[in-house]
């Protein structure tokens, strides 16, 4: 069977953008549907992102637009799914594109047809707080910038289609079928927020103060309904006291929403801090079971948001709503954690809302062939977490189950990898790559400039004198030509900008139209078709940031432009063609660590082909996983070892370096040059490992513990220990009273991290132990139970099977005392109270540590940095979860952060995608906007070095001047404005360009 | 720094008598950087939001490329006031570069107040990729300050 090298992406969340991207880079032709208008999903919606309160339009925007106009990215729109053939590698699908009534070829995304409309109709981006037209876009920087028609609210006047200059609105326009052909699918079909409608107790539709989280976070965006003011939709007040209601729809029997939703806790004390943030009157009070803030970074998160914040933590779940009518403020009745009942009365309720499968979950489910779980959730297997159960099709994001935007993007690029395996035979068969006629040699010629000024329908021109500007701009230096066009970005007036160049033999092209962000490759393609270098074009933005924003003021509008065309003529004299400089890209792989993570990823590289280097420092693969017998699911843990140990000895393609470190790495990505030393320190006689990727997965370790008697006395044990006895047969079964403390060197000063693993080992244990000897005695003592996601099913059951547990407080830990021989625990818990437990065995429940010295070694050796609790820190804690901000390096595992099996092995498959981005290519082709140092000038301060954040900029020693590596620059200038003796530039922004610029003042 | 104090201490340094020029509107330079500020000025374009016509904008890639002396040089040539913006601190798209920004800013602050030369010329703020009112709200308040500044002939007299 002839495998397909393209690949179809269900869902344009950021989870089906990054796999479509990870895909379309790696030699994939990459189809996308979006049953909505335009991508971004709720990643597009939300305000700021945990924990580090990026904004999410900032992070999210670059990568829409980068999906939007990948050559090898086809995005189908208003799209559904109707009918799939075929099988893994080759598989036929038909699916319906429904009629956006405009037609999107035409639409220009000028917006003046949603201006006109007079119909009213919801904004469901803002989440119906707000009135759009009939005629609308999705949100203001959707991606592709076309419009459509609402036709349930249309009317049919004809206005839009008058005003439309385009000539874009096609009333009649109708679905449309059309068929592809891929060779895997990837799911990433997102998740629906739980409606809390139909719990009638919380008054939601019908008190106004009571509204969702997502609408909250619509409320705190600068682009929401109120600006980014925190308000109460009944009045527009200021609400000073604020409740979140935890696990509305989650963690819920009752509504047959059992799981945790996994994201809300830390969601919550985002908006918390962010409302606080916004309006400082705002005083949050959060209600919920447990904090489950268990992952990177996230506790303390928490933690500034109680003390620097001040928000408030109630352990209560409120399980009713009533309003005060004469104020609509909102009476919460509840029973706190000692039992008394408390009624307060606070302004707004936001309820925090659960993740549920996507609506059309069956659908897809029956239209693919593939299964869902119990919860109607994509099923998968714990070893092959985003693999569904039918062969070809992977899944990511939400849909697999609820989670956070990194873990989405983890697995997005997990499931990448997947598909990479599949079709690697058919890699790059599918992708266009565009022939440019040869570049015509500019050097030495006066500048001739082109300039070519945008009506924009009239979006410029009804406001700015275009033809004016046009006779201004004819007059500037150097200028041979200037024009004005209705819509310059329009597909003919591509073609006439290519005759132009070649008639009048143009050298510098000017376009003042709208915003560079988004048309500067456009029209940079354009040129290149000419045979210009795509550098030697200016923008002058003069609808975004002029008629747009000036639109009562023409003749100044008209001035502002001619200054901007005026600047932008200043630059383009001086702009020279800049090359991208291409770099060789090794094919081979070093993995650091062998461990399951470090296995799967050497896996995931050998079975596509690539020669891939596993150096281990002990004597054995396997790592840390030979310790754990089962996952809290049941799974087979040494079973699945063995099975991936084996088939990495027998792949030939990997190459395994037992009881060896690394002595040094030398160069840059698709140049490494590694030496492996023997762990007792002699010499490696491999010579030189030549690479040109490194994945760091160099695993963690677990604490040991030094408090409660741990090895002075052997009734007190660790989970390992015990998962040792009882899955070994070897329990004392005189054993009757278990005790477990959980956060044993986590969640305290030294370690201020969530070890994130250790509730679910101690349930597991648990219920192990009821189901072997139901008669014995088990209770856990808790801070928090973090069985997050699907793993909630587990506590639950614990407790079901009699398993205790009782919570304590940070500051009042447990006490261990030996009265005689015996042991007792005196616990003072916040439930019941002081107790003494009388125990004949404890079981301590340890965290995850870094190997503290080891990772201190490393992380100079790789150029790459650690976090504050020495974990290795990831380009972006978001977007970039398993990337090195140093191009070519990767991490996953227990070296990026404390996590179960399943999710390093996720993180490992994702590695393997990202990687191959790289790994695809023959030659990597650097930005052409970098900096380049003049020798000359160089003191060889070295202060460059220092700034610089991607590690591109090296002493030559010798010469004692700096070298700039063009394949590393990301060209952001920062050391070009820190170089004391101006002896570095950034090509593109020079300074003499934008001194130019300045000296335009008139 | 819109003291009136300070304003007339200019006026003393550079004595004109072209400075009540009635058909005088102040001229803004703005060094934005391209994935925060620059997409924020955009957004207020795209949401329509008026603010007034007197500010020019140069794209940079990040605020860490903005050499302080970019801000001295437009004020040199006669631009009534600067205007530097970047990603918010933490947002940076290049890890990084705002941070510095924001230092070297600080540093010419005092450079300024050393030099006696009006702060309220030189305005630094930052502005992400959702913001486009808050975009539109500086420019409304840098344009205001500079218009009670008057037309800058301080590095012209000089």
């Amino acid at each position: 069977m002839e495998k397909i090298g393209a690949v179809l992406v269900i869902g344009g969340g950021i989870a089906g953008i990054q796999s479509a991207l990870d895909l379309a880079e790696s030699g994939y032709k990459v189809y996308v549907t979006e049953k909505t208008t335009g991508i971004g999903g709720v990643m597009a919606q939300l305000d700021k992102t945990f924990p580090t309160n990026d904004c999410s339009m900032c992070i999210l925007s670059p990568k829409l637009v980068e999906a939007g106009r990948h050559p090898n990215i086809e995005l189908l729109i208003n799209a559904n799914i109707l009918k799939l053939d075929g099988e893994a590698g080759n598989f036929k699908l038909n699916i319906l594109r429904k009629a956006l009534f405009i037609n999107s070829e035409k639409c220009t995304g000028c917006g003046i047809c949603g201006q006109e409309c007079p119909v009213e109709s919801i904004d469901i981006y803002n989440e119906h707080m707000v009135i759009n037209s009939a005629a609308f876009v999705k949100y203001p920087q959707s991606v592709p910038l076309v419009f459509s028609i609402n036709k349930d609210m249309c009317i049919g006047c004809g206005i839009c289609q008058a005003v439309c200059k385009a000539h874009a609105v096609e009333y009649f326009q109708q679905d449309e079928e059309i068929n592809i052909n891929v060779g895997a699918i990837i799911l990433a079909p997102g998740f629906d927020e739980f409606d809390p409608a139909p719990l009638q107790v919380y008054g939601y539709g019908k008190y106004p103060n009571v509204v969702s989280s997502i609408e909250f976070e619509r409320i705190l965006s600068a682009s929401g309904p109120y600006s980014g003011m925190v308000l109460r939709p009944s009045d527009g007040d200021i609400p000073e006291k604020v409740a979140f209601l935890q696990c509305i729809g989650s963690r819920d029997v009752h509504h047959a929403k059992p799981y945790c939703s996994s994201v809300c806790c830390m969601y919550t004390a985002k908006e918390a801090v962010i409302a606080k943030e916004h309006q400082h009157q705002v005083n949050p009070t959060i209600f919920s079971m447990d904090i489950r803030a268990y992952g990177k970074d996230f506790d303390k998160y928490i933690i500034r948001a109680q003390d620097e914040y001040g928000i408030r933590y109630i352990r209560s779940r409120i399980s009713s709503i009533e309003e005060n009518p004469r104020n609509n403020n909102l009476i919460l009745n509840y029973e706190s954690e000692d039992g008394s009942l408390i009624s307060e009365e606070y302004n707004m309720v936001v309820l925090s809302v659960g993740l549920n499968p996507p609506d059309d979950a069956i659908k897809l489910s029956k239209i693919f062939g593939f299964e869902l779980n119990e919860y109607n959730f994509c099923k998968t297997d714990h070893f092959t977490p985003s693999k569904t159960s039918k062969s070809g099709i992977f899944v990511c994001g939400a849909f697999a189950a609820p989670k956070d935007i990194p873990e989405s993007v983890i697995q997005a690029s997990a499931s990448a990898a997947h598909a990479n395996i599949l079709l690697h035979s058919a890699r790059n068969s599918l992708v266009t790559k565009k022939v440019y006629p040869p570049e015509i040699n500019v050097e030495g010629q006066a500048p001739r400039i082109g300039i070519f000024v945008c009506h924009c329908g009239t979006n410029i021109g009804g406001y700015v004198d275009v033809p004016s500007v046009v006779e201004y701009a004819k007059n500037l230096e150097n200028v041979e030509y200037a024009e004005d066009n209705l819509y310059t970005c329009s597909a003919d007036t591509q073609i006439k900008i290519v005759e132009t160049i070649k008639e009048h033999n143009l050298n510098r092209v000017i376009v003042a139209s709208c915003t560079p962000r988004t048309h500067e490759p456009l029209f940079q393609e354009t040129i290149r078709e000419a045979g210009l270098n795509p550098y030697l074009f200016e923008m002058a933005n003069i609808r975004d940031q002029c008629s747009w924003v000036h639109m009562h003021v023409p003749i100044a509008a008209t001035d502002k432009s001619k200054d901007l065309v005026r600047m932008a003529v200043s630059k383009a004299n001086k702009i020279e063609p800049l090359q991208r400089t291409i770099l060789d890209m090794n094919h081979n792989v070093l993995v650091i660590g062998g461990g399951i993570s470090g296995l799967s990823a050497a896996l995931g590289f050998a079975e596509q082909g690539f020669m891939t280097y596993l150096v281990e420092k002990t004597t054995e693969l396997g790592g840390h996983a030979k310790n754990i017998h089962a996952s809290i699911e049941g799974n087979n843990v040494q079973e699945f070892l063995s099975n991936i140990i084996e088939k990495a000895n027998k792949n030939e393609n990997l190459k395994i370096f037992l009881e060896s470190e690394i002595d040094t790495i030398e160069g840059f990505v698709g140049n490494f040059e590694t030496k492996l030393k023997s762990s007792e320190n002699k010499e490696n006689d491999e010579g030189t490992l030549e690479h040109g990727i490194i994945v760091v997965a160099t695993g963690g370790e677990q604490y040991q513990p030094t408090e409660y008697l741990y090895s002075k006395d052997p009734r007190v044990v660790t989970q390992i220990d015990f998962e040792k006895m009882l899955f070994e047969s070897k329990f004392d079964e005189k054993v009757n009273k278990i005790v477990m403390i959980q956060c044993i060197g986590s969640r305290n000063e030294k370690n201020p991290y969530c070890s994130r693993v250790c509730c679910a080992e101690a349930i597991k244990n648990s219920i192990k132990l009821k189901d072997l000897y139901p008669e014995k005695e088990v209770i856990v003592l808790f801070r928090d139970i973090r069985t997050y996601g699907l793993k909630e099913k587990y506590y639950r059951e614990a407790r079901s099977k009699g398993v205790m547990f009782l919570r304590f407080e940070e500051d009042l830990p447990p006490e261990l005392e030996k009265e005689g021989e015996n042991l007792v625990i005196h616990v003072d818990s916040p439930n019941i109270g002081k107790v003494d437990l009388e125990l004949d065995l404890l079981v301590l429940s340890v965290g995850i540590h870094p190997p503290y010295e080891s990772n201190e070694k490393m992380a100079p050796m790789l150029k790459v940095p650690l976090n504050d609790d020495k974990f290795f820190l990831e380009a972006h804690v978001k977007l970039r979860p398993v990337d090195f901000a140093t191009a070519g390096i990767f991490v996953c595992g227990l070296a990026h952060s404390p996590r179960s099996i399943d999710e390093s092995i996720m993180q490992a498959n994702a590695v393997v995608s990202r990687a191959s981005t790289y790994l695809s290519k023959d030659e990597i082709e650097a930005e052409g906007i970098i900096a380049t140092v003049d020798i000359s000038k160089c003191s060889g301060c070295g202060l460059c070095i220092e700034t610089c954040a991607y590690n591109a900029i090296t002493m030559d020693e010798e010469k004692m001047v700096v070298e700039i590596n063009s394949g590393l620059c990301k060209g952001c200038g920062a050391c070009v404005s820190s170089c004391r003796g101006l002896a570095i530039d950034l090509l593109g922004y020079t300074d003499e360009e934008i001194y130019l610029v300045i000296n335009e003042f008139k | 720094m819109e003291d009136t104090e300070k304003t007339e201490e200019i006026q003393v340094i550079a004595p004109t008598d072209k400075v009540t020029d009635e058909n005088w509107e102040p001229k803004i330079i703005a060094f934005l950087c391209n994935w925060c500020s620059y997409a924020g000025a955009d957004l207020a374009g795209v949401s329509r939001i008026q603010y007034p016509p007197n500010v020019r904008v140069v794209r940079v890639p990040c605020s860490g490329r903005i050499n302080p002396l970019f801000i001295l040089k437009s004020l040199q040539v006669g631009w009534d006031s600067v205007l530097v913006s970047g990603c918010h601190p933490g947002d940076c798209h290049y890890i990084s570069g705002n941070y510095y920004a924001r230092r070297k800013f600080s540093v010419l602050d005092d450079l300024f107040e050393f030099m006696g030369i009006d702060k309220g010329r030189v305005n630094f703020s930052w502005v992400s990729a959702a913001e486009g009112a808050a975009f539109a709200n500086i420019i409304e308040k840098v344009t205001e300050k500079t218009r009670k500044l008057g037309p800058n002939r301080l590095f012209k007299e000089l």
